[in-house]
């Protein structure tokens, strides 16, 4: 056992021995401790100072298709928020309105994601509003809808709905717009160069997965509609 | 054989030796450290205290930090904390395997071993570069398998990425290690496969020692033909060898791995057969399988809607049964004929009303194409497959060809992430990866059945939902946190189990009583950073030969060990610590043994105790019958535990706690034999 070896062991036994000193093991404390840096071979100090460094500099290179995706998605995210913000006023069912939370909570989370990754690579960080990517077309800026995303009038009839109708428009609606995300990860990982950046490629996995399973849900659910009416 | 354990008694009062010897020192941290509580008496084993958890949580609100963040732990204590060798600082540690005295960690760079035979200073034997993510580590005797996915792995282990959309350089699959020697381990072969390997399950068949198999789940996207021949992302009904609703099966023969190959694609997933309402409620679910098989035993009709059987009303399928009868230019009542030919045509009915044919270019065809994770379970030939919106249970017999054997969804789950059995195989857990492990669905207003585990038990091989765990200390918005990896601690007659939470920490609960988990130790940090979320915490937890080993994603090696505690006594840990493994992939569980010892009957005493499955006074007869049993040998020691052994039994009619009486009265007899 080397001195610092040692030294880093009888840290550890000091450590045990505050925690054996609180209430000589009584189950019903629990020990809070701000540890120094412990004294290593590696020092834990030196390890969270690379940490940072790597974090800052040595990312592997992204694209601007990464870019796009992480900008694009902020968009499109941020409509299936505002269309889930109507369940709980236009008389969704029980059932839509839990979907349609849970797509606020998960979407709302990946949007401060990809905004954060943006901020991070100093790229200019869309707000969490519904609109498209700005495109510039000869000479002109143009607003793209990413795939799947409701047109405006789509969205009225959404809001124009109510009940049932609420329900089952969301459901196809919701269905299209995850879709089109699914579309926008495809494209992503077909570009060349794209989805090298770890955090790119396993944020775009995730919302593959996710979305295709509750495209799944959504159909499930969207068929009961249907058949509802068939029963008595 | 037997394993020779300090007694009870010594063991409680070690606990106090260090505390007075490093009073002076430790005083100061300690009385800073310690959560005011109420003070009572050390407890004797059984721990017949009130067992309430420390109020307010001390995990809510620590202060931040990458390697220096405040702690709470609660009836355990760390026993290191080993940040990651140079080239893995700052880059995500991964899952853990264990094979002799070695852990082996795997990272997005690669791997790294170390020696953990002194757990309070685990030394580094080998730092792999390698960069796949995520990693996923298993070991098979010499073998080590490494899981690669993302699009940047390369054949060469180099760190450059492969920016081509399709190259010959890129490695996404399987990659295999000879660790014959640890410090130099040899990559002897390499396994292809469309989708990359997320994760992937070893599996080793008792009847064919020559070769292991293992199980590749993945669930990113499919790979271009001209990169990987034969790789197809249509749906099965346009392309038969379509990469979607399978897993991959790799066989490899353990003498010659380098011929490791894939030898089935079961399509696990097919017609299933699984929550039929929208609800998706466990309830619901049940609700609706009896009536769909009620419907159809009376001749109704059923039919499979995105992987669902819903009962279709006769309001429906009425009409359609007239126009078949009309069509053929009949009259009266349709006959069976007609029936055969509307459940025929059925499929293309529903499909249609469904805007087209399954799968016909509108989007994908719904339902999982993939599972995040499957866990084996050898002993009892089960495997839980934990894949997108559902838990599979898969038959395993023949382990080239697992079979679905049941299927469960669930409203509150959004994305299925792996499964442990417990040791009896009479229950299975599956875990809910919510928003994938980056996000932190621990806050206080995050819903605690979201991104929770959901507890099943086993009824004629069919899974019956019963409550969800999910960590109870709420957490930041900076901590990514949910429902992760974890293992069964060998704690005989209960289901006691370690699991990660990123950086929620570590969570040690209690799932004997299946509609009733609860938390009985813990550990936690504060977050990496407090001004905004940073990839930490967690990834994985698993009971090795008597320690807790964590990966932690950003921090590197923690070591825990348990405590005793109200939950757990000094008998139950050694009990659980008499249990040795050679190795431990957590995806593939083994079945705990015990070996006959004190401890172990000291701990179903224990268990009695505190159930009041026999009275006070038989429990202080029987502890000291031990006692002296412990201190005689030979003979006359095994006449004295049979002796135990037989009253023993003749209470198990009467107690309130049968079973474990039983279990009691078993230890006893087994430790009888053991004494020569």
């Amino acid at each position: 056992m080397t001195a610092t070896n040692y030294l880093r062991y009888s840290t550890a036994l000091l450590m045990a021995a505050a925690l054996a000193a609180c209430g000589g093991g009584n189950h019903q404390s629990a020990v809070v401790s701000s540890p120094a840096p412990a004294g290593a071979a590696f020092e834990q100090g030196e390890a969270a100072a690379i940490a940072r460094a790597r974090a800052d500099s040595a990312r592997r290179p992204y694209t601007e298709a990464d870019v796009a995706f992480m900008t694009g998605m902020i968009g499109h995210h941020a409509q299936a928020i505002e269309m889930s913000r109507m369940a709980p006023t236009h008389g969704a069912s029980a059932t839509v309105q839990t979907l349609a939370e849970r797509i606020i909570n998960a979407q709302e989370d990946e949007i401060a994601t990809m905004q954060r990754w943006l901020r991070d690579r100093l790229q200019p960080v869309p707000d969490g509003k519904p609109h498209g990517m700005k495109m510039m077309h000869d000479g002109m800026e143009h607003e793209m809808l990413m795939p799947g995303m409701l047109t405006d009038a789509q969205m009225k009839q959404l809001d124009e709905s109510r009940g049932k109708e609420f329900d089952r428009l969301f459901l196809t609606y919701m269905i299209q717009h995850h879709r089109g995300a699914l579309t926008m990860v495809n494209e992503l990982f077909s570009s060349y160069g794209a989805g090298q950046d770890e955090l790119v490629f396993k944020f775009a996995s995730d919302v593959n997965v996710d979305q295709t399973t509750e495209i799944a849900r959504m159909e499930r659910m969207l068929f009961a509609l249907a058949m509802e009416k068939y029963s008595p | 054989m037997a394993f020779v354990h300090p007694s009870r008694r010594q063991a409680t009062r070690s606990h106090f030796v260090p505390a007075l010897r490093f009073s002076l020192a430790a005083g100061a941290l300690a009385a800073a450290a310690c959560i005011p509580s109420t003070t009572t008496a050390q407890t004797n084993n059984a721990g017949s205290a009130s067992a309430t958890a420390p109020s307010p949580d001390p995990r809510v609100g620590l202060r931040s930090g990458m390697m220096d963040a405040a702690e709470a732990y609660w009836n355990l204590k760390v026993l290191s904390k080993t940040p990651p060798s140079e080239k893995f600082v700052g880059i995500t540690n991964s899952d853990l395997a264990f094979t002799g005295k070695y852990a082996i960690q795997g990272s997005y760079n690669g791997y790294q071993i170390w020696d953990i035979s002194n757990p309070g200073n685990p030394r580094l034997e080998t730092a792999y570069f390698c960069p796949a993510s995520q990693s996923d580590v298993s070991v098979y005797k010499n073998l080590l398998f490494v899981s690669g996915e993302g699009l940047s792995g390369r054949i060469d282990c180099g760190g450059e990425g492969v920016k081509d959309t399709v190259s010959s350089e890129r490695l996404r699959g399987l990659r295999i290690f000879d660790i014959s020697d640890i410090k130099h381990p040899v990559n002897v072969g390499n396994v292809q496969t469309c989708r990359g390997s997320h994760t992937h399950t070893v599996l080793a068949d008792p009847k064919d020692p020559d070769n292991v198999y293992v199980y590749i789940s993945g669930s990113a996207g499919v790979r271009s033909p001209s990169e990987l021949p034969g790789c197809s992302h249509e749906t099965p009904d346009k392309d038969p060898n379509s990469a979607l609703f399978r897993i991959e099966v790799i066989k490899v023969p353990v003498a010659h791995p380098e011929q490791a190959a894939i030898v089935s694609s079961p399509r696990i997933f097919n017609d299933l057969v699984a929550p039929p309402r929208h609800g998706e409620a466990p309830a619901d679910i049940e609700a609706a399988a009896r009536a769909a098989a009620a419907a159809r035993a009376r001749g109704g009709f059923t039919a499979n809607v995105m992987g669902s059987e819903m009962v279709l009303p006769p309001a429906f399928t009425t009409p359609m049964l007239d126009s078949i009868v009309q069509a053929r230019g009949g009259t009266g009542a349709p006959t069976a004929a007609d029936s055969a030919a509307l459940r025929a045509g059925l499929p293309g009915i529903i499909a249609k009303m469904m805007g087209g044919p399954a799968g016909s270019g509108n989007g994908p065809r719904p339902g999982p194409t993939q599972c995040h994770d499957i866990t084996v379970y050898p002993a009892i030939g089960l495997a839980g497959g934990a894949c997108e919106g559902y838990g599979l249970l898969l038959d395993i017999s023949d382990p080239a060809h697992p079979v679905r054997i049941g299927a469960v969804a669930d409203s509150n789950f959004s994305y299925w992430h792996s499964a442990t059995f417990n040791n009896d195989g009479t229950k299975v857990l599956f875990t809910d990866e919510w928003g994938g492990g980056g996000q932190p669905k621990c806050r206080a207003t995050d819903k605690p059945e979201w991104g929770a585990d959901a507890i099943f038990t086993l009824e004629n091989r069919k899974m019956v939902f019963q409550s969800y765990y999910k960590l109870p200390a709420a957490q930041t918005a900076e901590e990514n946190c949910v429902a992760h990896n974890g293992s069964m601690i060998p704690i005989p007659g209960r289901d006691v189990m370690v699991q990660a939470w990123y950086q929620g920490g570590i969570s040690v609960f209690d799932w004997t009583d299946v509609k009733n988990p609860h938390e009985i130790a813990y550990f936690d940090r504060g977050p990496v950073d407090s001004t905004h979320m940073v990839m930490g915490g967690s990834w994985s937890v698993y009971w090795y030969n008597g320690v807790l080993v964590s990966s932690e994603i950003a921090r590197g090696l923690d070591i825990f060990q348990l405590t005793p505690s109200a939950f757990l006594s000094q008998n139950e840990l050694d009990a659980a610590r008499s249990v040795h493994l050679d190795y431990l992939n957590a995806q593939g569980q083994p079945h705990y043994v015990w070996p006959a010892s004190f401890s172990l009957a000291r701990a179903y005493v224990d268990q009695l105790e505190r159930s009041n499955g026999l009275p006070s006074a038989r429990i202080a007869a029987v502890r000291n019958s031990l006692d002296s049993a412990e201190e005689a040998s030979g003979a006359q020691r095994r006449a004295a535990l049979d002796a135990v052994a037989t009253q023993i039994e003749g209470e198990a009619s009467s107690s309130s706690d049968a079973a474990k009486v039983q279990k009691l009265a078993g230890a006893v007899r087994e430790l009888a034999s053991a004494s020569r």
